[in-house]
């Protein structure tokens, strides 16, 4: 019996003998939750352009404080305040579709920040970084700096879980409630830019919005109420992270993807059976003619 | 034009709302007592629901003013609530029955706090009033039409306004819900809650209500139903859509093209 059971242990404990893994299995897990939870707004308010858009804003950012070596978060946060401001700009007053002006603003600051980058000797490496992730060269520094922001993110969620909630499910009743809609989402996209500079380290502004909206979309599909919502996203999510990182080890493959594609794994299962929604079994027991 | 002899709680002084700087209500003067029950009276487009966007705060006032117990539309934060037409919300959305109409709580609760004891009691009874206490806990994506419309009446009670504006609540609901949606009326005249309700149906703004505003982009008429709905104001609201049954002092029958009668 233990001679079956100690390969399996030895099996799952061996790549966290190592200190990088161990850090990076923590980052992992804060961000695959941290993601998974705002992931449910973005999800629900149709944001989902907006997170992808805000990844790749913050590179310019990422790339003028690297190269002015200040704090590469810092230069994160005021980039992607700055293109959250510049689409809200561009599609006021109806100018342009929120969605034209986030694609015009994307694509340009992807390419500033490509271009910055480039100027720098080991640019190939720190962009891959940068784009994908590098989640075995976590630090001690960055994990606090991880856990704290995470912690400034979920406890900004848990005290404005009413207003939140009620500006994505029913504007017009927020606005005659005299909410102050727009203040609050700005607030969602701070907190928005927050998540996506921590996550920088683990998955990348490449991936980001994968970890932000695959494990929600997954856990809209099986639950009927926000806070079961959350709740089964983060679990979604860390399982992801964890399975993901352990796939890179055994198989040597890049830990973002693998993370990010585990987390789409999930979601193709849940989409395919869900109990009731799932796409088989609506196949399975298709009405047998069109009633309304 | 003032009703009866109680004092005016709400007074809107020539209000023009205006939408891309094209105005939809032209300066609308009318005061309504405390715990009224009225009728608005007109076509599609004659800027019922603009009225009540307005109330609310939705839409900004181009000209003129509104006051609430004598104060600026705004001093009273929760005090108006508004039943839209269709609710625009994502049926989607992964809320119960109950917590939507917890949200009608959430100005009472405050920032930053969770609801209290209080708060579960009204919404309770708020459900128990629309005759949904059975469907708390479903998704309100769930529910039938009519059932949704009882939802956000339900979220109204709960907000425990002063004044509830409702807009076409009788437009194509079914009979239960009309019926709930009726004995709610009696209901909130009794806790004196003035009621704004907008309706094609001229038979019941003469039967069921104090008094009836005509409204067709201005305010045609204003006062008891038998006083404000003579064959001119109507055919002058209404022009060719009015078709009159039973002759003199008879049934009338507004059909506009977009609300067929049930």
């Amino acid at each position: 019996m233990a001679e079956q059971v100690m390969p399996m242990v030895d099996w799952l404990v061996t790549p966290f003998s190592y200190g990088f893994m161990q850090r990076g299995l923590a980052a992992s897990l804060m961000v695959g939750v941290l993601c998974a939870i705002i992931g449910c707004y973005i999800v629900l308010r149709s944001m989902a352009f907006m997170g992808d858009a805000l990844a790749h804003g913050i590179l310019p950012g990422v790339a003028i404080a690297y190269l002015l070596q200040g704090s590469l978060i810092v230069g994160a946060i005021v980039a992607a305040v700055a293109v959250a401001l510049g689409i809200g700009l561009l599609s006021r007053g109806g100018a342009l579709r929120e969605d034209t002006a986030i694609g015009i603003l994307f694509a340009a600051s992807l390419s500033l920040g490509v271009l910055l980058i480039s100027t720098i000797r080991t640019y190939a490496v720190d962009l891959t970084h940068i784009l994908f992730g590098n989640v075995l060269g976590v630090s001690t520094a960055d994990l606090w700096l991880t856990g704290g922001l995470g912690l400034v993110v979920l406890a900004t969620i848990a005290l404005l879980y009413k207003e939140f909630l009620v500006i994505s499910f029913d504007p017009v009743h927020a606005a005659t409630l005299r909410l102050p809609a727009t203040l609050l989402h700005n607030v969602l996209l701070v907190l928005l830019a927050l998540t996506i500079v921590v996550s920088l380290q683990t998955v990348g502004v490449g991936l980001v919005a994968a970890m932000l909206v695959t494990p929600s979309a997954t856990a809209y599909l099986l639950t009927r109420r926000l806070p079961s919502m959350m709740a089964l996203s983060a679990g979604l999510g860390a399982l992801s992270s964890i399975t993901g990182l352990y796939l890179s080890y055994y198989f040597n493959v890049a830990s973002g993807a693998a993370v990010v594609l585990t987390a789409t794994g999930i979601f193709l299962l849940v989409f395919l059976f869900a109990p009731r929604h799932g796409a088989v079994w609506r196949l399975v027991r298709r009405p047998p003619a069109a009633i309304r | 034009m003032s009703l009866i002899g109680e004092p005016a709680r709400l007074e809107l002084n020539h209000v023009t709302v205006a939408y891309n700087g094209r105005p939809v209500l032209e300066d609308v003067t009318l005061q309504v007592p405390h715990g009224a029950r009225i009728a608005v009276v007109g076509p599609n487009g004659a800027g019922k629901s603009t009225l009540f966007k307005a109330l609310v705060g939705l839409l900004p006032l181009h000209e003129g003013s509104i006051f609430i117990h004598g104060r600026p539309l705004g001093a009273h934060q929760d005090c108006v609530a508004y039943v839209p037409q269709r609710d625009e919300v994502d049926w989607r959305f992964p809320v119960t029955v109950a917590d939507v109409v917890m949200m009608g709580r959430y100005h009472r609760i405050g920032w930053f706090r969770r609801p209290g004891r209080e708060d579960r009691e009204v919404v309770a009874s708020s459900l128990q009033q629309m005759a949904i206490s059975d469907l708390a806990d479903r998704p309100i994506g769930e529910l039938s039409g009519g059932q949704q419309r009882r939802v956000f009446l339900a979220r109204a009670l709960a907000q425990e306004p002063h004044i509830l504006l409702m807009d076409e609540p009788f437009n194509g609901v079914d009979a239960a819900t009309q019926e709930a949606t009726l004995s709610l009326l009696d209901r909130l005249r009794a806790s004196q809650v003035t009621v704004l309700l907008s309706t094609h149906d001229l038979n019941l703004a003469a039967s069921c209500f104090d008094a009836v505003v005509l409204l067709n982009r201005r305010l045609v008429g204003y006062g008891p139903a038998d006083q404000v709905l003579t064959a001119e104001t109507i055919t002058d609201t209404f022009g060719g859509q009015v078709f009159w049954l039973g002759g003199q002092g008879g049934k009338m029958l507004a059909a506009s093209h977009c609300c067929p009668p049930e």
